[in-house]
């Protein structure tokens, strides 16, 4: 609960820090508030309690998420080193990316529909405003726009569904669903409609197949380090709202809610992972990957069982480390290679990596494999703990689909692996690399690598 | 949870069935979900989105009325303050675009996927 309140307070002062003109402080200010934050949050640890008239629940594995979610904004603070050009105001976009943690951070522990709502609020119109940063690229322009409107949209979705769901059980509070006294004849059918919006705004959110369709171009004309921060936090909070509906109002109604989740996992990971074979550009080719992730987040909700908060925090662990990785790579690689005014995203720019700088070759060929899921990388396991999951509760056929549609995966990760060990382009050798981001980077790299090896360091904490 | 609920139900509401409420609600949300998907301008398709969560909110006081519960009513306010910053942040994207292209038909925004 206490990051909540350092965040808004550090949020606040970057932006004051923003008037000087001088803008080296800004950097280190936003990873001190980022640290403060992850610092405060162990407070609570084995101090499990209700905030705010019992709207938001701690508990350690709630603490747990949290962390991931502050250190994959660590992460993308990090590596934004250097990024930003003379027309950027960087102060403005640290001190959103600390209140849209704060959103993040309010939608993993929600405990009333009005906390989810303000959660998804807060990190949403901040990211309103990040994706469209670059206010003189009309790609940034339309990707702004329309994740917006489909935001937006989704968001009165997602409210249709609370206020259905507040009409059944005539409480906000997301154990109401258990106790749900039918006080009205027609409760029932309430109830049925508030759960299906509910859940239809919340895939909207993390980008499931059928409602995915805004994610490849909001993807593509992000700037690139939102776009990776967009696809870490917005996935991990909002897979983890989902779950903790699940795991409460919704756990009554399973036979109802997995034949939705069923339909669109099948469809996630096939048009996800069959999409992207086709892609030329990078960002759009990470987008789909993105759509066949969440789809394998969401197996681990059909699987659900009493480890399933575990294995989830353990694939958001390892997607958000290979994400960033990922998406750091690109980042640093792309903004050095200019066509027609805007930075290079197809594969090309990875030509040659191995030789120009090993170091980031080696942080990309990790990620990738960790996002295929090939062993000794904790995508591996996060992959298997999840179709596992889903396995024990019968879903066998599932389990297959999965492995096939991973096996397809490997075709579109090794794209750019292939391309690391080309001959570099002509004039491109020199790669401009800080130690901030390069040391970042390899973090990732080798967390993933620890993780892969030793996956009960993390899932001992369940 | 704030334990302030209203003592009984107002005699109006009883003289209008809440069926009533609820279907006008739905078809209020339902023009906003069509204006979104057919409408190509950018100001529709926003004041569409705003038809939904006006629709949402007189569901909500609705089965606030009926339920004598407050909380219902006490969202509506978190609604409209949320509505109010996604108006500025929305009307700012939209100020954005007519800016660069001079236009905010939403389907001649198709310069990515190439």
């Amino acid at each position: 609960m206490y990051p909540i309140i350092t965040l808004s307070i550090t949020g606040l002062l970057t932006l004051f820090l923003g008037l000087n003109s001088n803008r080296k402080a800004l950097l280190p200010f936003s990873i001190f508030g980022l640290l403060i934050a992850v610092a405060s949050n162990f407070l609570d640890w084995n101090k499990p309690g209700l905030y705010f008239n019992d709207m938001l629940a701690i508990d350690n594995l709630v603490l747990v998420v949290q962390t991931i979610l502050l250190f994959s904004a660590l992460l993308i603070v990090g590596i934004s080193d250097g990024q930003f050009d003379e027309h950027a105001s960087p102060a403005e976009y640290y001190a959103l990316i600390q209140f849209t943690v704060i959103g993040a951070l309010i939608m993993v522990s929600f405990k009333s529909f009005i906390m989810l709502f303000v959660g998804l609020e807060i990190l949403s119109v901040g990211l309103y405003i990040l994706a469209g940063v670059d206010k003189r690229n009309l790609r940034g322009n339309e990707s702004a726009l329309k994740y917006f409107l489909m935001g937006s949209f989704a968001t009165g979705i997602l409210l249709f569904g609370i206020a259905m769901y507040y009409g059944a059980t005539g409480s906000f509070d997301i154990d109401g669903g258990l106790s749900m006294a039918g006080r009205l004849p027609e409760g029932k059918i309430f109830f049925y409609i508030g759960i299906s919006f509910i859940l239809v705004g919340m895939l909207f959110k993390i980008s499931a197949v059928p409602f995915h369709f805004w994610t490849a171009d909001v993807y593509q004309g992000s700037p690139t380090i939102f776009t990776g921060y967009m696809a870490t936090i917005v996935k991990t909070a909002g897979i983890f709202a989902i779950l903790k509906l699940t795991l409460s109002t919704f756990s009554g109604e399973y036979p109802f809610w997995s034949k939705i989740l069923m339909v669109v996992i099948v469809l996630s990971l096939m048009v996800g992972n069959i999409a992207a074979v086709y892609q030329s550009n990078v960002k759009r080719m990470l987008a789909f990957s993105s759509i066949s992730q969440a789809g394998f987040m969401l197996l681990s909700l059909l699987g659900l069982n009493s480890l399933s908060y575990g294995n989830l925090a353990y694939y958001s662990l390892s997607y958000a480390l290979a994400t960033v990785g990922s998406f750091g790579v690109l980042l640093i690689l792309s903004n050095q290679v200019l066509e027609n005014g805007r930075p290079k995203e197809d594969f090309e720019v990875f030509n040659g990596l191995m030789k120009r700088q090993p170091a980031l070759a080696i942080v990309l060929i990790v990620s990738m494999i960790s996002l295929s899921g090939i062993p000794l990388t904790s995508g591996f396991w996060s992959k298997f703990f999840v179709l596992n999951d889903a396995a024990g509760r019968g879903y066998v056929w599932l389990l297959v689909f999965g492995v096939i549609m991973s096996a397809v995966s490997l075709y579109f990760y090794f794209k750019p692996v292939r391309a690391v060990f080309k001959e570099p382009n002509p004039g491109h050798e020199h790669i401009e690399l800080r130690k901030l981001p390069k040391l970042l980077l390899l973090a990732t790299a080798i967390l993933t690598v620890i993780l892969g090896i030793a996956p009960n360091i993390f899932r001992g904490l369940f | 949870m704030i334990e302030n609920s209203i003592e009984k139900i107002p005699d109006v509401f009883l003289q209008v069935p809440m069926v009533n409420f609820i279907l006008l609600a739905t078809i209020l949300f339902l023009i906003g979900v069509f204006g979104v998907i057919i409408r190509r301008n950018a100001i529709i398709i926003f004041m569409s989105i705003e038809l939904m969560l006006n629709a949402v909110n007189l569901l909500l006081v609705t089965f606030s009325s009926y339920n004598s519960d407050i909380n219902g009513q006490i969202f509506v306010f978190f609604i409209m303050a949320v509505a109010a910053a996604e108006v500025a942040v929305g009307l700012a994207i939209i100020v954005m675009i007519f800016r660069n292209i001079k236009t905010i038909d939403t389907s001649l925004l198709n310069k990515l996927r190439d």
